[in-house]
């Protein structure tokens, strides 16, 4: 088939080059806000969206009042300006408010940026896919050994290495980048020395998202400007950062340079399995070189060790677990079966967001890809309830063996690396994950997933089922509650908050971390396998980046500092949801909104920001 | 300042909540729950939902069915199997619905599919198109209104024949609509064009397509014929690339569902001409049932009918005439009322097939052709479903029920 024709891998790999540029110069941008202002952002994609959306629709008005390269490339910049702007007015608007924040909560305000722009970019720019002009002059292929190849690719080959080069100009021979590069290697250095920090970070934000723009704009020749714009680029450009190393400029770029060729020659090997090399480099680079390809070691600032604090057990505990339990136990008497089904499913987040703060609030081990043990749970479920025809009770643990020992074997190479990277690599396991799930059609179902899990006679049914999940749920939130407050949450306490001095008492770290990886692995894989048995199926989307967010916001929103932050935040994401969605074809904007409004004025979680003014007051 | 704002939000969407429409008449309207991929497939389900609330609004304006109104309760389905279930859950459960129609992806389909026969409720899929939501997949809970991957394939490779293409390749999204019509061309391209052949097979995932590389892993194969089963933003980034490198000179393109509107206009002026292709000339199709439907259309929106309006305002005509048929919104009722019956729409007679539930809708099958600024149809005729079916003996064969 792969025929080793040199024009045919000439062309091949001019393509991969081509899409190498577009990629590092989006990817530039993220790297660059990263780097000054430590925040994750999920709205890179979505300026690079605005930015392409922005470019179709001013473009051929250009072109129209003056036809010409000018023209054309006038409009590139514009709208990369307009972005520019857009990401000045984000940050002004809502990330300064919450610099004081966690940096998770900032991650979490971009994320409601993200949903916010997903409707309103349908409501400016209208539902059809936007076709951008072709770029004047540029319109004729090229003849490249006898095959024919678009000059515009060409021209956006050249682009990289330009960008590239004005950055370059930009960090190292003005002072904005003299700045930007001691805020990247300290950035609580740069602020003792009275540099206007306020003013530096508005200056990297625009420049971030003028690069998102950019990179947006220059699609337009060769892609339509569509509403999937965002999650398809914010995926690809996280994976180059992290390879490339976070906050570096020229990693980004090398690592853009290998993503482009091996997804050009990927596709001739695998044509079915383009999704899971990318994510597979990224776990490999990770492997070897935690830091990424140019990225240096973290300095642990003071802000990274957020997470739940030693305090006295209150008086009454038995009480208010009697309490807890008579509650949910009386609930099906007064509720109806569509709001036992709420329940039950707040039920089984909670447990899944609960997991999540043995991780990131005990351990301080930030996960992104915590939908990697519901949907392994889920999955492990399914398919025994598939190919072995078991039933509910031998499904439900093998889901969770499943999940636990997942969990061991990512959380093995997961404990090697810290802070960002350990986030990515975690990210990059659920990838690959989703990517199995979805691509290996004959086992799992391929994106149709598996259909048929139903539960066993004596759970089915609302009121059963609702008590089945309260059990469990309760058991096991207990059981990690009791690991918490045990000596083995006071060590992975100790690790979060100093490991020098923890692995100085002689404390294994990296082992305690391992274990905590697979407790909670397995926790959230009994939610995910509940969770397949309440919807009778399982998709790929369990394993996706929206349920590793989902989990994270429900643990950022209830509180990040407390115990039942997670339980409360669970209910909270999930009853909003389900109130609004019904509501309003708008939904995603007002779930945005309403996230943005949260981060705002509940800067410490729900939880956390009451029980701190409660204390304040006494 | 931030917090002034954020209340300022919140009482937004308080009145959102608060402003719950009032319901006169005495007799309670009849609930039908709706779910389609608004947000992620906007292209396709906003002139659908156009369609459907126009005929909606037609309905009412006569005074509804049975004596009652009709009111949709719809919502995006996430464009996800897991989600689609769960509004599909909430929209029985919550709203009370009678039955369920809509959703775009044919991964969706089948999952709803599964939960009809589960929850034993009605479900039309207006749009899915893969076969095995009335073959492997099907049951009697499940109707659909558009040809499926078999016939519209069928009414393709017929068209094939002429032009003499032995190497074929295919280009699909790798996903259950693309692989169920892959899957179909390559029986069907076999079994009637003798000496055909595969020489190429690509599968982008949806909506990530990278079309260079695509591009030219297919013209390396060097085929003469090439069966296209993408759409959306994959179709215009593949059309603009293989424009560019010249794949389609000389190249027999079959092509489904690229002459309807909302996957055409995006591509402007760079419509790929000579492609034989599914689609709908709206502008062009004379019969006067469906001029009146069109002009109606442009005077409500202003806009012209995609095929997705053409598709939601029949879909809820034909739930109507059911409703009307079986006497009540009851499910067996619906069932009987709606199998085998024939409905009178805007395309003309349509039968709905009672051993697979599929109806016999047709397609318009004709070349792209460049008119003026964007594209159209030429040479098309509208091919009626019934004699592109699967035969009984093969529905028989894989259907479980």
């Amino acid at each position: 088939m792969i025929a080793l024709d040199p024009s045919f891998l000439a062309v091949q790999a001019l393509s991969g080059l081509s899409s190498a540029s577009s990629l590092f110069i989006t990817a530039c941008g993220l790297t660059i806000v990263f780097g000054v202002t430590r925040i994750v952002n999920f709205a890179h994609g979505s300026l690079y969206m605005i930015g392409a959306y922005t470019a179709a629709t001013l473009i051929p008005r250009l072109l129209e009042f003056s036809f010409g390269p000018t023209a054309f490339w006038a409009g590139i910049l514009a709208s990369a300006l307009i972005v520019g702007v857009i990401g000045v007015i984000i940050e002004v608007v809502l990330l300064r408010r919450i610099y004081g924040a966690p940096e998770l909560f900032q991650l979490l305000a971009t994320f409601g940026v993200v949903l916010v722009v997903q409707d309103l970019v349908v409501q400016v720019f209208g539902p059809e896919d936007i076709l951008g002009p072709r770029a004047p002059g540029l319109r004729a292929p090229v003849d490249i050994l006898g095959r024919r190849f678009p000059s515009y690719e060409l021209a956006l080959i050249a682009a990289g290495p330009i960008v590239l080069g004005l950055v370059w100009l930009l960090l190292r021979r003005t002072r904005f980048g003299v700045l930007v590069r001691a805020a990247t290697q300290d950035r609580d250095m740069v602020a003792s020395l009275g540099v206007n920090q306020a003013l530096l970070f508005t200056g990297t934000l625009f420049l971030g998202a003028f690069l998102a723009g950019l990179g947006g704009a220059l699609q337009i020749p060769r892609v339509s400007a569509n509403t999937g714009m965002d999650l398809a680029i914010i995926a690809e450009a996280f994976v180059v950062t992290v390879v490339g190393g976070m906050g570096s400029v020229p990693g980004a770029f090398l690592a853009a340079l290998i993503i482009g060729q091996l997804q050009a020659f990927g596709i001739l090997i695998f044509p079915k399995s383009t999704l899971v090399v990318v994510f597979l480099l990224m776990a490999v680079v990770l492997a070897i070189r935690p830091y990424g390809l140019f990225g240096r070691a973290e300095v642990i600032g003071g802000t990274h060790a957020v997470g739940i604090a030693s305090r006295k057990p209150q008086p009454g505990r038995p009480f208010i677990l009697l309490f807890t339990v008579a509650a949910l136990a009386g609930f099906p008497l007064i509720a109806d079966a569509y709001l036992l089904k709420v329940a039950t499913e707040i039920l089984i987040f909670a447990l899944f967001a609960f997991s999540l703060q043995l991780l990131i609030g005990v351990g301080g081990l930030v996960s992104f890809g915590h939908a990697a043990f519901f949907g392994l749970g889920a999955y492990g479920a399914a398919l025994a309830v598939k190919w072995f025809g078991t039933s509910m009770e031998t499904a439900l643990p093998l889901g969770l063996a499943l999940a636990a020992l997942g969990a061991g074997l990512i959380g093995a190479f997961v404990v090697r690396l810290s802070g960002i990277y350990l986030a990515m690599m975690t990210l990059a396991a659920a990838q690959i994950l989703y990517a199995v799930a979805f691509q290996w059609v004959d086992v799992t179902g391929g994106d149709n997933g598996i259909v048929g899990v139903w539960p066993s006679r004596w759970a089915s049914g609302p009121v059963p089922y609702y008590l089945l999940t309260a059990a469990l749920t309760l058991v096991a939130v207990l059981l990690l509650k009791r690991i918490i407050d045990a000596p083995f949450g006071y060590a992975l306490r100790a690790a979060r908050d100093s490991e020098a001095r923890a692995e100085a008492i002689g404390l294994a770290i990296r082992r305690h971390r391992w274990l905590a990886f697979i407790a909670a692995g397995a926790a959230a894989g009994l939610a995910g396998g509940l969770y397949a048995f309440s919807r009778g199926s399982v998709d790929p989307s369990l394993l996706g980046i929206s349920t590793s967010v989902d989990a994270l916001t429900m643990l950022l929103l209830g509180g990040i500092q407390t115990v039942i932050g997670p339980l409360v935040g669970a209910g909270a994401l999930h009853a909003l949801r389900d109130w609004i969605m019904p509501l309003t074809p708008l939904w995603r904007l007002f779930l945005g909104l309403s996230i943005i409004a949260m981060v705002l004025l509940f800067p410490r979680g729900l939880v956390g920001t009451v029980r701190d003014r409660w204390e304040a007051r006494a | 300042m931030a917090k002034a704002s954020t209340i300022r939000w919140l009482a937004l969407g308080a009145a959102f909540a608060f402003a719950s429409p009032t319901v006169q008449a005495q007799q309670p309207p009849i609930k039908l729950g709706e779910l389609n991929s608004y947000a992620q497939w906007a292209a396709f389900t906003v002139p659908y939902r156009n369609g459907w609330q126009m005929a909606l609004d037609e309905i009412n304006a006569k005074g509804g069915v049975l004596g009652r109104k009709l009111e949709i309760v719809s919502r995006d389905d996430g464009a996800t199997t897991g989600s689609a279930t769960r509004v599909a859950d909430e929209l029985v459960n919550r709203e009370g619905v009678s039955l369920l129609f809509g959703s775009f992806l044919s991964n969706v389909g089948v999952a709803m599919a599964d939960f009809a026969n589960q929850k034993k409720v009605v479900y039309v899929a207006a749009e899915p198109l893969t076969d095995a939501i009335t073959m492997a997949q099907g049951n009697r809970y499940t109707f659909r209104i558009r040809p499926n991957n078999f016939m519209q394939v069928g009414m393709l490779v017929d068209q094939a024949k002429a032009s003499g293409a032995k190497r074929w390749a295919i280009v699909a999204p790798n996903y259950e609509y693309g692989q169920s019509a892959a899957g179909v061309f390559k029986r069907l391209i076999q079994e009637r064009v003798p000496g055909a052949q595969i020489v190429a097979e690509q599968y982008p995932a949806l909506g990530k397509i990278e079309a260079g590389a695509t591009v030219s892993a297919l013209e390396q194969a060097k085929p003469d014929g090439i069966f296209n089963v993408l759409f959306g933003p994959d179709l215009t980034q593949f059309v603009r690339e293989g424009n560019t490198r010249g794949l389609f000179e000389g190249a027999t393109v079959l092509s489904l569902l690229t002459g309807e509107p909302e996957w055409l206009l995006p591509l402007k002026d760079e419509v790929p001409t000579g492609w034989t292709v599914t689609g709908y000339p709206w502008d062009e199709i004379k019969e006067p049932k469906h001029k009146a439907f069109v002009d109606a259309y442009r005077a409500k929106y202003n806009e012209t009918p995609r095929l997705g309006s053409l598709l939601g305002y029949m879909v809820v005509n034909m739930i109507r005439d059911s409703i009307e048929r079986a006497g009540s919104t009851d499910t067996e009722a619906l069932i009987k009322a709606l199998e085998d019956a024939k409905f009178d729409t805007v395309v003309g007679p349509v039968t709905m097939r009672g051993i697979d539930n599929q109806s016999s809708m047709g397609a318009w099958v004709g070349k792209l052709v460049l008119k003026g600024a964007t594209g159209g149809m030429t040479d098309w005729t509208y091919k009626d479903g019934a004699s592109f079916m699967p035969s009984e003996a093969e529905v028989k064969a894989v259907r479980k029920d």
